[in-house]
């Protein structure tokens, strides 16, 4: 069957958007609205027995990703370079989280101004060039962006707790533009299918990681909820046990593999790398916490309104895209 | 200038990410004296764009002239926001800047207000002046409401031109009143601990 394209302004990929991608862009969407509806007619039976509270958590949950997902489809249908500034969007959101709850001193004011509207935009700016520039978007940051700011620093002439300043802008960029920055560079490569060019869409191999990423996210978390036991690191994250750590990735593993017909990759490999992403979310969401404990705050967004911040939403996502673009594009890409 | 003004709280918006949270406070049109600390040039601009819009027709900034009234920018700026520029250097007695503000508010307007009289440079909050009393003194009908800045002396601190997008909040708390018997340095204790019990609230 001809690949049906959807894409209004892509005009520069064969199959942005093909059949398959959509049908499963569509039934998540679906899915994500019948359990918001499910979510609401609980939380209006008055003799319900379930706790209200997770009732309402639940709820804003599905709501937040029902409307990630159709702000991700709305960039789809607009094209890569509109999904490219999305993704700059959230990056630049997160960074804004990130540095707000970081302490930092009057001194580093011009580097942050530097971080935030020079390299952040350029990092995204080199990504939507493409896969040819990926020489340079892959060092920019972690070697040139790294230097720049000790030596900015230092220039303003504050040297009071020096290091600890440079390592958590270094930190903030790295974790917020440059890491989550591969996820739109899926977008770029040339996918190979047992030797030959693969046919199918990009865009769908962004959106199989995000689904891959999410679905580790909540069966590591229902499982906890229900078969935790052994609490992995109690200071750090309560709710994250090893039995959700293990049910969570063998879930999320089954889940990629079903799914592989939206990627270049056979069921086996869709398998192995689903369980590296459930594993690198599991890694950024544990030290996210961390972060969040050492700052004494359970919520990147408390200080925007008692809600959730884009930073916990996107932390496993942020861990995950560098390991599977860097999987992707050794093992199944042309360069 | 209608246009420069939504045009300019929308960016300051934007900028400084600020967030509003009225803590035992609502928003209301009677007339009141908003006091808070002063920690950036976009202090009086953020929370005038964080009040709702039916507010801020009636609200009016109070600035320093001689920083205000200086060069064809800063004079627009101050004409576009209705501010009521007070004299810093020339205080006399005839012309005290509190009979000012009571006349130029009349039964209409309310006022932001920032009485450490500069932008503190630490952090730390500094004395408050005494102008805060005389207003609560001679207007007792007014409501002082304190606001808590957070953060935005990191969106633009003092000597820097260029912002960093942090995310800031503007907290708006339970108003007070002069009370009866209440000193000079009473009041100004009890109003500099109001705004400061906003910070962790």
């Amino acid at each position: 069957m001809q690949p049906t394209s959807w894409y209004l302004w892509g005009w520069a990929f064969d199959p942005w958007l093909d059949q398959p991608t959509v049908i499963i862009m569509a039934i998540v969407l679906a899915i994500l609205g019948i359990a918001y509806f499910v979510g609401v007619v609980i939380h209006r039976q008055p003799e319900s027995t379930v706790n209200p509270a997770i009732v309402q958590a639940f709820n804003l949950r599905v709501r937040a990703w029902w409307l990630m997902f159709v702000i991700l489809t709305a960039a789809f249908l607009l094209g890569p370079t509109a999904t490219v500034v999305l993704f700059f969007l959230v990056s630049f959101w997160a960074l804004r989280e990130f540095i707000t709850l970081t302490p930092t001193r009057m001194g580093d004011h011009r580097t942050l101004f530097w971080i935030f509207f020079l390299f952040a935009p350029l990092q995204y700016i080199l990504i939507a060039q493409g896969g040819q520039m990926y020489d340079v978007y892959s060092i920019v940051i972690p070697v040139y962006v790294y230097l720049f700011i000790p030596a900015r620093i230092a220039l303003a002439g504050d040297y009071k707790r020096f290091l600890e300043r440079a390592a958590k802008i270094q930190a903030g960029i790295l974790i917020c533009v440059y890491a989550l920055s591969y996820a739109p560079a899926l977008l770029y490569l040339k996918y190979q299918m047992d030797g030959e060019p693969w046919v199918g869409s990009r865009a769908g191999v962004l959106f199989y990681l995000i689904l891959v990423v999410q679905i580790g996210d909540v069966s590591q978390y229902v499982l906890s909820r229900f078969w935790g036991r052994r609490i992995i690191a109690p200071a750090i994250n309560e709710s994250r046990t090893w039995e959700g750590f293990f049910g969570g990735v063998l879930t999320t593993t089954l889940f990629g593999a079903v799914l592989h017909g939206m990627t270049p990759f056979n069921a086996w490999q869709a398998a192995f790398l689903s369980m590296v992403t459930a594993v690198m979310g599991f890694a950024g969401g544990m030290t996210m916490s961390a972060i969040k404990r050492d700052r004494g705050v359970k919520d990147y967004g408390t200080l925007v309104e008692g809600h959730a911040g884009i930073l916990d939403r996107i932390d496993s996502l942020c861990f995950a895209a560098p390991v599977f673009f860097h999987l992707t594009r050794f093992l199944f890409a042309d360069h | 200038m209608h246009l420069t003004v939504e045009v300019l709280s929308w960016i300051a918006k934007i900028l400084s990410g600020a967030s509003a949270r009225w803590v035992d406070c609502h928003p209301d049109t009677c007339q009141r004296v908003y006091f808070a600390n002063h920690t950036s040039h976009l202090d009086a601009l953020v929370i005038w764009a964080s009040l709702p819009s039916n507010i801020r027709r009636f609200t009016r900034p109070v600035a320093a002239k001689d920083y205000w009234d200086k060069g064809f920018v800063r004079r627009y700026l101050a004409k576009s926001f209705n501010a009521l520029l007070i004299d810093r250097k020339e205080i006399k007695v005839h012309r005290s800047p509190v009979d000012f503000m009571i006349r130029e508010a009349g039964d209409v307007y309310s006022l932001i207000v920032f009485p450490e009289g500069g932008r503190n440079t630490t952090g730390e909050m500094g004395e408050f002046k005494s102008g805060l009393y005389y207003l609560s003194k001679k207007r007792p009908d007014w409501e002082m409401v304190p606001v808590h800045i957070d953060n935005l002396n990191r969106v633009l601190p003092r000597g820097e031109f260029l912002p960093v997008p942090l995310l800031s909040c503007i907290t708006f708390g339970p108003p007070i009143w002069l009370e009866k018997g209440e000193s000079k340095v009473e009041f100004l204790k009890r109003a500099q601990e109001a705004v400061m019990r906003l910070k962790d609230n």
